[in-house]
């Protein structure tokens, strides 16, 4: 299986932990990768508020360049994956829109036709690759783990965007991933819910309290780590764990892991190419749970 | 056929009123909509559950509430398509409001924000002989923001409401646009101002649910979006919510893609020491674990493309607007 890999921004940036540990679980499952160097950044959402039109011309490119390769396009960041779908949706609804756009693009080579199918990994794993086949990879079986859900908002919503008519598995998507590396999903309301990242610079109270709210939600219900398949989520959710904590005035303690890191980790990979040491909320209790050297 | 409802009562009078789960079975046709099947076990099963409702076609508003976890009206929601894979369809109240009884919320909040926002025409000058006339084009655009039924859906999934209770919320934001964008009214620059403040426009957090929930499609959290970039182009730009968002496009230009440590320096201003130090504890963590942007950040290799289409994108949207 091929894919043009668009690793977006973070998993260079900010959590410089995720690219190599989506590399090295894409090796590990077999999956190949051309990596998208010239595309641009999504626009996050933060663009489109301001030039929907500008946001749309700059994910058109990155799919005419994908759509050149032949390839479908994967992404390992909840809100790239959530923008590109919406943009997308809007080219392939709209031959008019697309041909406008397409006007700007030309002048670089590049015209997209409307065929590109974008997916996170998390949904290649469950649809493409397959639940069943992932399962006899697994070395370090996760048992005994109790595992939270945090899916990121642009991975489940806006839902007219997200294919879920056609595949709707996408929605427990990462429940069953966590369950068939050996672990127990634990359930909880804020799941689906917002982080707060978007807001962490405007009003960072409100950005930490949303940390909060989940994470003691998720910890109180047992949870020994959560994970999630958006990096500015992790950003949120790892880095502002202390402040959450101190505000709440009570301990949280709950590591927060990448999705690719999740899964490394049942699959063997070396813990330093997965960056484990790298979180903020370290991991350490965790191993003394469950018995994986971090 | 059967059908399990799993319904979140709350008794105000009850001694200790707290609220509880209360399951119904209850015999339903294959049609039903979940307000049916509420209506059904009111009338056969339980006389003491009460729920809010009138026109049952999704045009009063009345009957919003949380049907599996999601805010919707229940008059338009089909009790099978709820049903499928669950042993149960849970019913709530309305979130973010507090309950009055059972599926009965209280709306208070929810109005006195809408009211603060001006939710009436302020037109300036003269008065017209006859009425204020608009060209209809000019008033597409609101066509879809005005079928807000005030239902209060949007409101009860919002996620900022739900740990900040001053948050002007989506549905009395969408109203406010629906002013801001129309025509006739000439308080713009006094309501993009207000907006602009704390708790206003730059508080939400763009995570979607008021658009996932609005059974009107009206997308409220677009329009507080449109109201960003209008506030913005009528000048109010000294806030960290549209310093952010003038970085972020500024820095996506100038390299293709994203430059965290730029952004929040441009966000804050390099000069305000407050916001610096209250980041510092949280950069110094991660800088000790690694945990960091690059300091010297790479632009895509092909930048000057990206650069060129920021630049066409935008002459083509001033010829349009010519
Ligand atoms: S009863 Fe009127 S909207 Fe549902």
């Amino acid at each position: 299986m091929k894919f043009a890999f668009y690793p977006g921004c973070v998993s260079r940036g900010g959590c410089p932990e995720l690219y190599p540990s989506a590399k090295a679980v894409c090796q590990k499952l077999g999956l190949d990768l051309v990596e998208l160097t010239g595309a641009s950044c999504t626009g996050a959402g933060i663009l489109q508020e301001k030039n929907l039109l500008l946001g749309d011309t700059l994910n058109a490119r990155t799919f005419a360049m994908a759509e050149k390769l032949g390839l479908p396009i994967m992404t390992i960041c909840s809100t790239c994956q959530g923008v590109m779908s919406q943009a997308n949706k809007r080219l392939q609804d709209d031959a008019q829109y697309k041909a406008k756009i397409n006007g700007f693009l030309a002048e670089e080579g590049l015209e997209y036709k409307g065929n590109v199918v974008i997916k996170h990994l998390l949904w290649i794993i469950v649809e493409d690759y397959g639940i069943e086949r992932l399962k006899p990879l697994v070395v370090q079986p996760l048992t005994g783990m109790k595992i939270a859900p945090f899916y990121g908002c642009y991975i489940v919503r806006p839902s007219w965007a997200l294919g879920f008519d056609e595949n709707g598995g996408r929605q427990t998507s990462l429940e069953r991933v966590i369950e068939a590396l050996g672990a127990e999903a634990v359930d909880f309301s804020g799941k689906t819910r917002c982080c707060g990242f978007p807001i962490l610079t405007i009003n960072e109270r409100n950005s930490v309290s949303m940390v909060a709210k989940h994470t003691i939600e998720a910890k109180d219900l047992g949870a020994d780590v959560m994970v999630t398949p958006c990096p500015l989520c992790h950003l949120n959710l790892d880095g502002y764990q202390p402040k959450a904590a101190a505000m709440s005035h009570r301990e949280i303690d709950l590591p927060i892991l990448h999705l690719p890191q999740m899964i490394a980790l049942a699959l063997g990979v070396d813990h330093k190419t997965t960056g484990l040491s790298r979180h903020i909320v370290s991991l350490k209790r965790l191993v003394e749970k469950v018995g994986v050297r971090a | 056929m059967e059908a399990i409802l799993k319904v979140k009562r709350f008794n105000p009078e009850a001694a200790k009123p707290e609220p509880y789960w209360q399951e119904y079975r209850v015999e339903v046709e294959p049609h039903f909509t979940v307000l049916d099947a509420l209506i059904k076990i009111r009338e056969e099963k339980d006389e003491t559950l009460s729920l809010r409702c009138s026109c049952r076609s999704a045009i009063c508003g009345s009957c919003a509430m949380r049907i599996n976890g999601h805010a919707t009206l229940a008059c338009k929601t089909k009790l099978s398509e709820m049903a499928r894979g669950r042993p149960a369809v849970t019913v709530e109240p309305a979130g973010n409001m507090p309950t009055i009884k059972d599926l009965v919320a209280d709306m208070t909040p929810f109005w006195s924000k809408v009211m603060a926002v001006e939710p009436w025409l302020q037109p300036r000058g003269p008065e017209p002989q006859g009425e204020y006339l608009a060209p209809a084009d000019a008033m597409q655009h609101l066509v879809g923001v005005m079928a807000c039924i005030m239902c209060g859906a949007c409101v009860s999934d919002c996620t900022v409401l739900e740990i900040d209770p001053n948050f002007l919320g989506p549905a009395a934001l969408a109203k406010a646009y629906r002013f801001v964008g129309d025509p006739r009214d000439q308080a713009d620059a006094e309501r993009l101002q207000a907006l602009s403040r704390y708790s206003g426009i730059w508080d939400c957090t763009r995570c979607n649910e008021c658009v996932q929930a609005c059974p009107k499609g009206i997308a409220p959290m677009d329009r507080i979006m449109a109201l960003r970039d209008r506030a913005m182009d009528a000048g109010f730009r000294n806030n960290t919510g549209s310093r952010h968002t003038e970085a972020f496009e500024e820095i996506v230009e100038h390299s293709g893609r994203l430059d965290e440590l730029r952004l929040a320096i441009k966000t804050f201003g390099m000069m305000n020491v407050p916001a610096m130090l209250g980041l510092a504890p949280v950069g110094l963590r991660a800088l000790m674990r690694g945990k960091m942007p690059p300091i010297f950040h790479k632009p895509i290799p092909n930048a000057q493309a990206v650069q060129k289409l920021f630049k066409k994108v935008e002459e083509a949207q001033k010829g349009d607007r010519k």
